[in-house]
């Protein structure tokens, strides 16, 4: 413990140390190598202690919270549109799937049915994020497992993600950009973000995706290193909560896209009997690293199908130039600027929204929205108590659950198959401590 | 906004009521999310009961989630509250289980309150045990039971447990009164 409090500040100065290794057996032969907080492995602030035997390892202890900054109790004290800068800031992979699931969670409190068009380009949107999300972490576990080149084409198609979310939001890396029924503004032009998409669909992502099955997963070494390592059953994930992508990759078939469907995956969702968009729910049965990472590359393939039926033209000639924001109840959506600026009830409902004394009047009530992104559930629990601001904001954060797993999966295994375990784990740690 | 009336017809409220008739059972419901509420001294057979029954077949724990209630606008059971986020994969169905507790000390410190304490989910899902850490970090509800009960995000030494609603946002001058290790100390 290196920190000590000031003596006489009224806290308790005595420090308990953490008995992290009270089942330590000393036999001379095993040792304890601290791995993090600071490795390039670990991406961020992650800190294994682990007891090693000779190579192998015993035991691992996980220990997080290096980067805990409050998100929780911050979200008691920002309105239901603030919080959405916080919750991007989570998942930092992919910002734009957080915004979209919390806007999710606000609009089943609120009971918002969002209009078709947002539906379509929020559903476009999610599985961008997932495509980000799967290349930065399939490339990086091979970084971390010496394959440098992999991850550079992974991240070059990353870069016209980042132009799409600049296009549609002004920032690149947190777009920000849902807002309480519908998003912070429309799209600038429906033909350019149409031509974007198409380019990274057909284009970009395919020939990613190619390089880096290539490169990476057919690679010998890549293999050697990741074949049967870290493997856990259907029945182990259930039991330790584990979803998303790594449940998949053991054998489990669930997916809130199928079984709690939402947007466009939802049947009926522009209230015209539209079909729910169709695509198939990747599942391995090894369970393995590797498993994971084919998992990951099956599910950017769907993802590009997912996208390739909202962008074509059936689709997009029922919604080109319908609003992208929700007016059943102008008590709850922001006005259009113009509406702000050109008429006396468009500033009053703006100013009833954005004044500190005034804002949203929710309902005294508890609800939980869930949306399926590219790590697993995640999913927010808001407790309203009538007023602008929840009053408690539980997330339900997958790189959290899914990291406790790690330890389980280690042990007995190497110390260098260490990095390529927590690769596949795909842990945030923003999102891990929040 | 129309007020909205609880509509509790999830069937699995109903198998829980006809197995356990003499016990304290509460229901709510909002937009299609049912909450049982639950004394805390029933709530481990309950929830053993949740996950082992073919009807109810609850297998997964998607969550644990720490409620502090103080000064909340509408009436509640208790001050604090833990609610536990249940899925069933082969159903495809979701549940609530919550349970209330009251504090019988103040609540500004992290001394051991005998009346915060509830049964651990660990040896039902294995999966409880660092989301329990956290209602445990967070709120100082401590978990019976629990294989490994340690402060996760805050550490151990940490004088307060910050997302109760008696805790200040800024914090109570915590990270102003670290003693600042100079070059020539160390």
């Amino acid at each position: 413990m290196p920190y000590t409090l000031k003596p006489g500040s009224g806290f308790d100065t005595e420090i308990e140390r953490v008995d992290y290794l009270k089942d330590h057996v000393d036999t001379g032969d095993r040792w304890t190598l601290n791995f993090g907080p600071q490795h390039p492995a670990t991406h961020t602030t992650l800190r294994l202690v682990l007891e090693l035997d000779g190579e192998r390892i015993a035991r691992c202890t996980p220990h997080i919270g290096y980067l805990h900054s409050g998100f929780e109790k911050l979200g008691e004290h920002l309105d239901y549109n603030q919080y959405v800068t916080i919750v991007s800031r989570m998942n930092y992979l992919s910002p734009i799937a957080n915004d979209i699931c919390w806007h999710h969670a606000v609009e089943t409190l609120f009971n918002i049915d969002i209009t078709p068009r947002c539906k379509v380009i929020r559903t476009i949107m999610a599985e961008v994020a997932r495509i980000q999300d799967h290349l930065l972490n399939v490339g990086a576990a091979a970084l971390d497992l010496g394959a440098f080149t992999g991850f550079l084409y992974a991240f070059n198609v990353r870069e016209k993600i980042y132009d799409i979310c600049d296009y549609i939001a002004g920032q690149r890396y947190h777009p920000d950009w849902t807002r309480v029924g519908g998003a912070m503004k429309d799209l600038p032009d429906d033909s350019v973000f149409r031509a974007m998409i198409r380019d990274l669909i057909d284009k970009q992502t395919p020939q990613a995706i190619k390089d880096l099955e290539n490169l990476v997963l057919r690679n010998k070494i890549f293999q050697d290193r990741t074949v049967g390592i870290g493997t856990m059953t259907a029945a182990e994930c259930v039991e330790w909560s584990i979803s998303g992508p790594l449940a998949r990759a053991s054998g489990v078939k669930r997916d809130l896209r199928k079984d709690e469907p939402y947007l466009c995956y939802a049947p009926n969702w522009n209230g015209q009997g539209a079909e729910p968009v169709e695509f198939s729910v990747p599942v391995h049965s090894d369970g393995d690293v590797y498993a994971r990472f084919q998992v990951r590359i099956e599910e950017m393939k769907q993802a590009c199908h997912i996208i390739r039926q909202l962008i074509d033209d059936k689709v997009w000639n029922t919604i080109e130039g319908t609003p992208i924001d929700t007016f059943a109840d102008g008590k709850w959506v922001k006005p259009k600027k113009n509406e702000v600026y050109g008429s006396i009830e468009g500033l009053i409902q703006h100013f009833e929204l954005i004044m500190t004394n005034r804002g949203w009047k929710a309902p005294i009530a508890e609800g939980y929205g869930a949306n399926e992104t590219a790590n697993g559930e995640l999913g927010y629990f808001i407790v309203a108590d009538g007023g602008p601001r929840p009053w408690r904001v539980k997330t339900r954060p997958p790189s959290f659950i899914n990291y406790q797993v790690m330890a389980k999966q280690l042990e007995g295994h190497m110390l260098a198959d260490a990095v390529a375990v927590l690769g596949s784990l795909n842990i945030v740690a923003a999102e891990l401590d929040r | 906004m129309t007020k909205h009336a609880p509509n509790i017809d999830h069937p699995t409220l109903k198998i829980v009521k006809e197995q356990f008739p003499d016990r304290t059972l509460r229901a709510t419901e909002y937009r299609g999310q049912s909450t049982l509420i639950v004394e805390p001294k029933d709530l481990h057979e309950i929830m053993r009961f949740l996950r082992d029954d073919p009807r109810c077949n609850y297998d997964f724990l998607s969550d644990v989630i720490g409620l502090d209630y103080l000064n909340y606008p509408s009436q509640t059971i208790g001050r604090f509250a833990v609610i536990y986020n249940l899925c069933s994969y082969p159903r495809t169905d979701r549940i609530f289980v919550k349970t209330f507790l009251n504090p019988s000390i103040p609540t500004d410190g992290i001394e051991k309150d005998s009346a915060l304490e509830l049964d651990s989910m660990c040896d039902i899902w294995p999966g409880a045990e660092w989301t329990e850490r956290e209602v445990y970090d967070m709120f100082g509800i401590r978990f019976r039971n629990h294989p490994d009960l340690r402060r996760i995000l805050m550490w151990e030494a940490y004088p307060a447990h910050p997302l109760r609603k008696d805790y200040p946002l800024r914090g109570r001058g915590e990270r102003e009164n670290f003693r600042v290790i100079s070059r020539t100390d160390g």
